[in-house]
């Protein structure tokens, strides 16, 4: 295979160029891909993977640029000519109707005539070929809500292939699975490679790339940075090049020096607003000077443990202490005062007013304190050089309290949260996705500041659904599987058994 | 008269009440399904009841009328589209806007056009839908049971009752049973969906609307040229809001919204018929509690009683191109 035969090009993107408004998204691109390969595009939130890959998907159209398919010029306006082109696309948000069957959601855009009836048969017998052509079992007429994760990715595969698609474009495809999900998912794209199809991964996870990939090409701030043959770098050289600095991929951290038990949580069960165990009778203790981390996929009752324990749940049975008192029913305020804090796990929903102003938010919670003002009024003046000092402290980009929240970057939002509650000193600290849509930069910052907590005798409760940064940080880990906590590891346990019990399989 | 005498006639009643619910109903059921709040059925209905009346009094043609009131009631569809497809706007404001338009301009132009407070002119007899008298419907008359039932609740009806329920079945087909249904569906869950499979989201959902206006035409029409002869102020009475209220109570599902409606219909029957009777040891009741229960029923059941109604995922919500 010559890769500079352009026939061999599944994809050549040349001088690609977009602007939203004054934000450059993607400066004068070049890519090629080759036929028949598994091609890696990785780079920080925000470096513009996904408006890349958007404007191949036809959801925008390039300033600038051509597009090419297997040397051929095209014009992508919208996704119907990205399909007719032979490309498809497995979206990070699965773009599944969930009150719909497989079959349903396979033929939608695709149906075969004006009456439904017709097309049915003939889209039951493909999805039978394609699945024994690719390995890709899944019953055509279950219910999408009622399949898992992995199944559900595996019907937008399949919704692709079923449009013909020679070309597959995945969007952070491993963020909702299990690690035995996201190996079988890595079995099948291997299979697809080698009968033939192209196929494009966006990913953050440097792990991924160098595990599946056959090139990978690198994004940085709107510009395509470098391009490699997997095989020919290092993870430590990828993480330069999307960083622009070398950066620390591991903490690092020191024995830890656990003292008394500052926070327990004993048989504690939580319901979800439709009635169904969320939280299935968990116990267990957090030291002060440990970091306890909880692994588990996404949706596994983590939420609903950390809302319970921030007072933000009720919980229908069981007891939390703090300090040796009794603190289920206590309201947020009421623990923030025992000396709780609570980064949640959604800075958009809950940790933060994005309309706010920097300032506003950076004592969000803590405004009934006197610092910032007396009785019903507040010192303007008081929080405004607060925030400033955090601002310093916390390297928060721009540094302007007076900027609306919702202009800052991902990463300096997080810091914005997490100065708050770090910066009130508090004993106990509880962290939900501490570092979810931040740049690498700023997540090596957050875990310093994590790990300083921790060496500074407090207890801090981590949830997350990264693996990497569990294990990077605790000190002990606790698994929790449909609801329930499946066992307890050192920090220092095994990828392979923790993926296992996070899929419910070992203990 | 014995009380069976007395069932059938509610019954008759009930029908022909519940018919304008049943059109609107379902009209609201092809806007909500497409993810498309249709709080503006109340207005459609008002305003395609008028455009109904003042055609077939012009005309003299009552299926002149019936064109009229689908046209207008379409028009209103398109203005609501425009306000919440095109532009993202509130769909209960653009709705509620809708309402008031048809309330006053219903009246403003009555006014100007017939002078008579409000109330357009007479609409000849031509110009009405009247009642068919089925096939053998004098000779089943003495069949005990169902010769009364297809005498008086079957037969003697007009051709829009018929068209009524013929329409059940037929939306069931449509939403079921064609792409146009499929992706009218998948549109009110995940409309991001429907874009990536490369159909047009506005233009599916404004073809809802344009389904909706059609159907929500022949239940203002049926308002003032089958059941009235004329129209009078505000005459569709809160019966959009009923025919929404049934909507949520059949979960959005055609078979169920045309027992909800026949209910309600029934419900409404009934309080007519109460009025100025008194019940054994309670006495006279005033007929106000009973023109009063089907509203309460609906508050019981919009309450919570019916289970947990899931409405379509995305209803409400102005789709807008994210990522």
């Amino acid at each position: 295979m010559s890769l500079d035969s352009p026939k061999e090009h599944a994809i050549e993107l040349v001088g690609i160029d977009k602007k939203f408004g004054t934000v450059h998204a993607n400066k004068n691109i070049n890519l090629t891909v080759a036929k028949g390969s598994i091609h890696g595009i990785i780079g920080e939130n925000g470096a513009g993977k996904s408006t890349l890959m958007s404007i191949l998907y036809g959801f925008y159209q390039a300033d600038h640029g051509e597009i090419r398919i297997s040397g051929k010029p095209v014009t992508i306006r919208d996704s119907q000519a990205a399909i007719a082109a032979g490309i498809g696309m497995v979206h990070q948000h699965f773009m599944l109707v969930e009150n719909f069957t497989v079959l349903e959601n396979v033929m939608l855009g695709a149906e075969g005539g004006q009456l439904l009836a017709k097309g049915v048969a003939s889209a039951r017998k493909e999805l039978k070929r394609l699945e024994d052509d690719y390995g890709l079992e899944v019953d055509p007429d279950a219910v999408i809500e009622e399949l898992p994760v992995g199944s559900q990715q595996r019907v937008e595969i399949l919704k692709a292939l079923y449009r013909g698609a020679d070309i597959l474009i995945l969007d952070e495809p491993t963020g909702v699975l299990t690690p035995p999900e996201a190996d079988h998912l890595f079995k099948v794209l291997r299979v697809l490679r080698d009968q033939g199809k192209t196929i494009i991964l966006i990913t953050h996870k440097l792990r991924e790339i160098m595990a599946i990939t056959d090139t990978v090409s690198v994004m940085r701030r709107g510009e395509m940075v470098a391009t490699r043959k997997t095989a020919e770098t290092t993870v430590e050289e990828l993480a330069e090049l999307m960083v622009g600095r070398r950066v620390l991929l591991r903490v690092e951290k020191g024995a830890a020096n656990p003292g008394g038990v500052l926070m327990s949580v004993r048989n504690l069960t939580v319901k979800d607003s439709r009635g169904v165990t969320m939280v299935d009778d968990v116990s267990f203790d957090v030291r002060a000077g440990e970091i306890v981390g909880i692994a588990g996929v996404a949706g596994n009752g983590q939420s609903e443990l950390l809302e319970a324990i921030a007072g933000i749940r009720k919980p229908s049975s069981g007891e939390i202490f703090i300090d040796g008192k009794p603190v289920a029913g206590v309201d947020p305020a009421g623990l923030r005062d025992l000396g709780l804090a609570h980064i949640p796990e959604d800075r958009h929903h809950m940790g933060l007013v994005l309309k706010f102003e920097e300032y506003e938010n950076s004592i969000l919670g803590y405004h009934r304190d006197p610092r910032y003002g007396r009785g019903p009024l507040l010192d303007l003046e008081a929080m405004r050089k607060d925030a400033e000092e955090k601002i310093g402290k916390y390297d928060i980009r721009p540094p302007n309290p007076r900027l609306r929240t919702a202009n800052f970057s991902g990463g300096n939002q997080q810091k914005i949260v997490v100065a708050r509650e770090i910066e009130r000193d508090p004993k106990m600290l509880i962290i939900g996705q501490p570092t979810r849509g931040v740049d690498i930069g700023a997540i090596e910052f957050i875990h310093k500041r994590i790990i300083e907590m921790r060496d500074a005798s407090k207890a801090v409760l981590l949830v997350s659904v990264e693996l990497d940064e569990i294990r990077s940080l605790s000190d002990r880990i606790l698994v929790m599987f449909a609801g329930k906590i499946v066992g307890e590891k050192s920090g220092e346990a095994g990828e392979q058994t923790l993926g296992l019990m996070m899929a419910g399989i070992a203990a | 008269m014995d009380y069976f005498d007395i069932f059938i006639s509610i019954l008759g009643s009930a029908v022909r009440l519940s018919i304008p619910l049943l059109f609107t109903a379902l009209a609201g059921l092809f806007s909500e399904r497409a993810g498309i709040f249709d709080i503006g059925l109340e207005g459609k209905m008002l305003a395609s009841a008028f455009a109904a009346a003042c055609v077939a009094y012009w005309t003299g043609n009552a299926w002149f009328g019936l064109l009229g009131g689908i046209s207008v009631s379409i028009v209103f569809s398109f203005v609501h589209g425009f306000a919440s497809i095109t532009n993202r706007g509130n769909q209960i404001v653009s709705g509620v806007a809708l309402n008031f338009v048809a309330a006053g301009l219903t009246i403003v132009l009555g006014q100007a056009w017939f002078r008579q407070g409000g109330r357009t002119g007479q609409v000849p007899p031509e110009g009405r839908f009247s009642s068919i008298v089925l096939p053998g419907a004098d000779m089943m008359r003495d069949v005990p049971i169902i010769g009364p039932l297809y005498a008086n609740v079957i037969s003697g009806n007009n051709v829009l009752t018929y068209i009524a329920f013929l329409m059940v079945p037929i939306s069931w087909w449509v939403l079921y049973r064609t792409r146009f249904g499929l992706r009218l569906r998948a549109v009110g869950e995940n409309p991001g969906a429907v874009d990536t499979a490369g159909i047009s989201v506005a233009w599916m959902r404004y073809r809802s609307l344009i389904v909706a206006g059609f159907l929500c035409g022949f239940a203002g029409t049926y308002l003032s040229i089958a059941q009235s002869a004329a129209f009078i102020n505000n005459m569709s009475a809160g019966k959009g809001y009923i025919a929404l209220a049934a909507l949520i109570f059949a979960k959005w599902k055609p078979v169920p919204v045309m027992l909800a409606c026949l209910l309600f219909g029934f419900l409404d029957a009934f309080a007519n018929f109460m009025q100025g009777k008194s019940l054994p040891l309670i006495g006279e009741v005033p007929v106000q509690i009973f023109q009063a229960l089907p509203y309460i029923l609906t508050c019981v059941l919009l309450a919570g009683f019916i289970g947990t109604a899931r409405p379509p995922k995305a209803g409400g919500v102005p789709y807008t191109k994210e990522r």
